[in-house]
């Protein structure tokens, strides 16, 4: 079986973690009391009712709870390498049915941004690519425009894959239901200052007071 | 009875049936929608995968936006939905994020409302309404519709919409059986669909799709019934991409079609020649009458 744990270079004692781990860890800890949902991590009890739940877990690389576990256990790179974060298609059925009332799914997006920032990817698996590509055509239009998210997703991602999709997007074109042309909300320059005030709010903020603290008691871990 | 309206970006583009028959539907019932002013796209699930706050801020605007009406508002897209509820709860509870939201928002005049309740055109129709009122608006047979009357995930989850279990809701199931149809035991109904893995994974989403119409299929449904334009798009797209003819495939319809087609709505009003499907059964809906008085 594959070593969940990559060796980042220097033998590494039991419990010390890589430079680059720490800083992911201290990094994730600083801002998880900022996100909404997710403070109960710590509460994890690894009785993988996440990954029994999970419609898409048969095609994951971690399951849910491996994710959980490897945060615990200070394997954030591997972790942000994984499919699995980019995998998830947001149905919620975890968060409904974890014990321990974590939002998981909301734990995922966290790491998908931290994945974006610091460009930690997994290789040759561009999911990410559509969310980037989406949120940027909102910016630009206020609305989404399906048909130029999907075109410019395939082009900057797999070119052939538009080819082999040809029959669909004709269909739905065929049927009226693909416009040809975005439409952009009366109020975008007052839509573009809240998003670039907001974007500031999402830069790397002031250190979380508690880090280390009760409220997220693995975060001594390894310290 | 007057409401908000939050179509949401796919209800104009591959949810435009969805758009046409809720039009059509509350019309009959005698309800307005006012659609929001200059409303932006939710951020669905998308946007909150690479900004936070901005997620945040962009959903907030339309609910700032709605604050001014003051009516409940109507958000048809399960995935907006869910988004503009959870930019409310989200808000309502992290004192730090709203307050950087409400700076956000300030940027452009507005300021941070959220009092609007964000309710699925199903809830609104089964609460406000009451199937009582809606059978008597009934005109014509639905009877030849056997649907699987498909939930998806975020009208469901996390915040279930209808009062209901979110394990096993039966809403759509107890609307559409009081107008007539036999809707089948489709167990398979708060599975995902695949949502947005349909572009980025498509095999994955391919594998959901295919086990939710081969379960319709095998319950003897000859219909899928949705609220959501996303499960809608995929289960639709796999027909064709499956290469079936049009008439050997099932069609896929929004709840909203088939009540309104109940209520005496034309093929036209409730969106059917934008299906991928072929949609035969109960083609020309027989009024009432003409079936011995069903009724």
């Amino acid at each position: 079986m594959r070593s969940l744990v990559v060796d980042h270079g220097g033998p590494l004692a039991p419990g010390v973690l890589s430079g680059t781990e720490r800083d992911l860890r201290e990094a994730f800890l600083r801002d998880i009391d900022r996100i909404p949902g997710a403070a109960r991590l710590s509460q994890c009890i690894q009785c993988g009712t996440c990954t029994a739940s999970c419609p898409v877990s048969f095609a994951m690389d971690l399951t849910p709870r491996e994710v959980i576990a490897m945060f615990r256990a200070g394997a954030i790179e591997d972790l942000l390498k994984s499919r699995t974060i980019w995998l998830c298609a947001s149905c919620y059925q975890c968060t409904m049915r974890c014990p321990a009332d974590i939002s998981i799914t909301e734990l995922l997006y966290a790491f998908k941004r931290m994945a974006i920032e610091r460009d930690i990817l997994p290789p040759k698996f561009p999911a990410h690519v559509l969310a980037e590509t989406f949120a940027r055509t909102v910016t630009r239009y206020g609305r989404n425009f399906e048909t130029g998210l999907i075109l410019s997703y395939y082009l900057r991602t797999q070119p052939s894959g538009l080819l082999r999709r040809r029959r669909a997007g004709f269909a739905l074109w065929r049927h009226g239901r693909l416009p040809i042309r975005p439409h952009r909300i009366k109020g975008l320059s007052g839509f573009r200052k809240i998003v670039a005030r907001a974007e500031q709010f999402d830069l790397p903020q002031e250190p979380y007071e508690g880090l280390g603290s009760r409220e997220t008691g693995h975060a001594t871990f390894g310290r | 009875m007057k409401y908000t309206y939050y179509p949401g970006c796919a209800l104009h583009a591959t949810g435009i049936a969805y758009e046409k028959s809720i039009r059509a539907v509350f019309a009959k019932l005698g309800a307005e929608l006012v659609e929001l002013e200059d409303w932006n796209c939710c951020g669905a699930t998308a946007y909150t995968s690479v900004k936070k706050t901005v997620a945040y801020a962009i959903s907030a605007r339309n609910l700032a936006l709605a604050e001014k009406a003051g009516l409940d508002m109507v958000a048809p897209c399960s995935g907006c939905y869910y988004t503009l509820n959870r930019t409310r709860e989200a808000l309502s509870t992290h004192a730090e994020l709203r307050a950087n939201v409400g700076a956000a928002l300030a940027e452009a005049g507005l300021e941070l409302g959220l009092n609007t309740r964000v309710r699925p055109p199903l809830e609104v129709l089964l609460t406000d309404f009451g199937i009582d009122r809606i059978v008597a608006a009934r005109t014509h047979s639905i009877a030849d519709f056997r649907p699987a009357c498909y939930y998806g995930c975020q009208i469901v989850r996390p915040f279930p919409a209808v009062d209901d279990d979110p394990e096993n809701p039966m809403a759509m199931e107890r609307l559409l059986s009081a107008l007539g149809a036999s809707p089948v035991d489709y167990p398979p109904k708060v599975r995902c669909c695949g949502g947005m893995l349909v572009a980025t994974v498509p095999e994955v989403a391919r594998e959901l799709c295919v086990h939710l119409i081969d379960w319709a299929r095998e319950r003897g449904a000859n219909c899928i019934v949705t609220v959501c334009p996303l499960c809608q798009a995929n289960l639709d797209l796999l027909n064709v991409e499956n290469g079936n003819g049009e008439r050997r495939r099932i069609p896929i319809l929004y709840f909203s079609q088939v009540l309104g087609l109940a209520l005496g709505c034309s093929r036209e009003e409730v969106g059917l020649q934008h299906g991928l499907a072929r949609v035969t059964l109960g083609a020309t809906p027989l009024p009432l009458s003409a079936r011995g008085g069903a009724r």
